[in-house]
């Protein structure tokens, strides 16, 4: 790169280019870049080594059930709104191995990533989401290792939300479509007049890839294009949440006859909570090679749906699919409260867009609200 | 469950089926060698002539039930076998022949076979389970080579096998496949069939087949609303839940709903 002018702000600007020259930059300081790129009819995340592999163009539609891509009639290139993955998937991965041993005296733990994450292109809810996940992980009194090594030192790029998708409802909770924290650069793409990012620098780590960018000063225009863009994104969400008192609600509902009109359509699946970005269960399991005695402790993404996750001495202490409902949407919007101090919804609407009935968390807490204090005596304890 | 005893002996027997279960043994290759290693392999016909007297530590049971002679001997297999582990669809829901089950069989022999009277057979297939106790089941058509190994190196080990019984979803969104359901509007009987494929059908844009049977709480009929939204009918249905686990249970009691 040549003739680097240095931001001498935190707020500056780069067009289409100096999106190509952040991704360079990051995969040239070493990191390992993971973005969004059209893979198998959906905005997939995974590793990128150029920014020519970016949705570019590219927008998906989102209903209950329901979401397909599309092509844009422009070059936007976060034109969509989250897709079916999560950052989840490299911060705590589906399944990795915790240690190994070859004998009851030489276990050894998994040794770190080989590369430090970039996390390209993040959405506000999912920044939430990122938080969220800090906090159960490590902040408690037991911090969890693999996934300590995967996000410490991991450099976060945030992008504003201009085009959310129609089972988004980040705007009911406060969590979005504005990055307000927890990255190292945001970006605001601006694509009506001239196609450019205004980007916001929040982080020293931040600075120190945005000196290798080429920029220029942002104007205030620029400025006022880019608080545009998420006011107008804040009305336009495909779904709204009443947010207020929903944990007390919930605990003074835990027999209301929604959840086993819910269960009639709930497939047990579990595909709400392995596409939720905050959602944390695992299970751990050991395997051993057939032949020399060497074993392995693996963990694996789990859910509050399977039976065996909740399998106790004597069985499963959640065997009906309405318990398994109800121990899902009074967690994620109750007790997590109660667990971690904050909601466990950032509002991203994927469990409602992946889930392969449809079945809205909006539209569910809303009926409970409609029906606050009603009980069903027939499944009642 | 306990550990099996030192060089233990493995007999692997075959009912009405295919022999695919089997040859995924054979499949094995590497891990073959290894666990010729462990084990001594007692009765195994499609690989070997050579046949050892039992009793044997562990009978691998492929096929389903399907004759008066089957009936007889899957009972002699249990009386000498300590573990008895049954795999693939035939053997724990009495696979594909068990669309007999839903016809008339003597109207049907005339039809396939050219000299009806040398065929004996029963009016159902039935899986090994309807017949005898079995100790653990291997799903599938075919049984997951992975499942098989991991497998025999636990009951080997003494440590406990891995078969999950969630949906095959579960896979799906570990491998990082987009729902073929919700992205394409691909009907898929993965939210109703119990993972240990790996997901195969769906990391290649088709809906799963249901191979591996029932998952733990299946909801057929919330996912057939789901499939007529779709486009796909109750004649899709029926043909997709009576297939090779025709004879399962939640598929059975499930497919009436759509004759």
């Amino acid at each position: 790169m040549t003739a680097l002018p240095t931001p001498d702000a935190d707020t500056f600007v780069i067009e289409p280019e100096g999106l190509s020259a952040l991704v360079e930059a990051l995969c040239h300081e070493g990191y390992r870049v993971v973005g969004p790129s059209v893979r198998d009819g959906a905005i997939v995340l995974g590793e990128i080594a150029s920014a020519n592999e970016l949705p570019c163009g590219w927008t998906a539609r989102h209903e209950a059930a329901a979401y397909r891509v599309e092509r844009r009639d422009d070059d936007a290139v976060f034109g969509w709104a989250v897709g079916p993955h999560s950052w989840k998937q490299e911060l705590m991965p589906s399944r990795v191995r915790l240690w190994r041993a070859s004998s009851a005296e030489s276990v050894e733990e998994e040794p770190p990533p080989g590369r430090p994450l970039a996390l390209f292109g993040v959405r506000s809810c999912d920044l939430h989401a990122i938080a969220i996940q800090d906090r159960v992980f490590l902040e408690g009194r037991y911090v969890e290792r693999d996934y300590a090594l995967r996000r410490t030192g991991a450099f976060v790029v945030a992008v504003d939300c201009g085009e959310p998708g129609g089972t988004c409802f980040c705007a009911s909770l406060g969590t979005g479509p504005r990055a307000d924290a927890g990255f190292d650069l945001a970006l605001t793409e601006l694509v009506s007049t001239e196609h450019r990012f205004v980007v916001r620098v929040g982080s020293d780590t931040g600075r120190e890839i945005a000196r290798l960018l080429p920029v220029r000063a942002a104007t205030d225009a620029d400025l006022e294009a880019a608080l545009a863009v998420t006011d107008e994104a804040a009305g336009r969400m495909g779904r709204r949440l009443e947010a207020g008192g929903l944990r007390d609600l919930l605990a003074g509902n835990l027999e209301h006859p929604r959840f086993a009109e819910v269960a009639e359509r709930c497939l047990t699946c579990g595909n709400c909570t392995l596409v939720c970005p905050t959602c944390f269960c695992t299970s751990v399991e050991d395997v051993n090679d057939l032949a020399d005695g060497s074993a392995e402790r693996w963990r694996s993404w789990d859910s509050c749906f399977s039976t065996e996750y909740s399998y106790i001495h004597g069985g499963s202490v959640r065997r009906s699919p309405r318990a398994r409902y109800r121990q899902w949407l009074t967690h994620k919007f109750g007790t997590w409260h109660d667990q971690f101090g904050t909601s466990g919804c950032v509002g991203c609407g994927r469990c409602i867009t992946w889930c392969p009935v449809g079945i809205d968390v909006t539209e569910e807490l809303a009926a409970i609200r409609a029906g606050d204090g009603e009980v069903d005596h027939a499944h009642a304890r | 469950m306990s550990a099996v005893a030192t060089c233990p002996k493995l007999a692997v027997w075959k009912f009405s089926s295919c022999d695919g279960c089997q040859l995924s043994l054979l499949d094995c290759e590497d891990e073959l060698l290894a666990i010729a290693e462990e084990i001594e392999i007692a009765y195994f016909p499609e690989a070997t002539s050579g046949e050892i007297e039992g009793p044997y530590d562990v009978s691998l049971v492929e096929g389903s039930v399907t004759t008066a002679h089957d009936v007889g001997r899957i009972q002699e297999v249990r009386a000498q076998s300590a573990l008895l582990v049954t795999i693939g669809a035939c053997a724990t829901a009495g696979g594909i022949q068990a669309l007999r089950n839903f016809v008339d069989v003597g109207e049907w022999i005339p039809l396939v076979y050219a000299s009806p009277e040398y065929v004996s057979t029963l009016e159902t297939s039935t899986p090994i389970a309807d017949h005898v106790p079995v100790d653990l089941e291997l799903r599938g058509c075919p049984i997951s080579k992975a499942q098989l190994v991991d497998t025999v190196s636990a009951l080997l080990h003494g440590r406990r096998p891995r078969l999950a019984t969630t949906s095959v979803c579960t896979e799906c969104k570990a491998r990082g496949t987009p729902c073929v359901m919700v992205a394409h509007g691909t009907p898929c009987l993965g939210p109703v069939t119990q993972a240990g494929c790996g997901a195969i059908c769906p990391a290649y844009a088709r809906g799963c087949y249901g191979c591996f049977g029932p998952m733990e709480s299946p909801n057929v009929a919330a996912l057939a609303r789901q499939w007529r939204e779709l486009g796909a009918g109750d004649d899709v249905m029926l043909r997709a839940l009576r297939t090779f686990n025709a004879n399962a249970p939640a598929f059975r009691e499930a497919s009436y709903d759509h004759e």
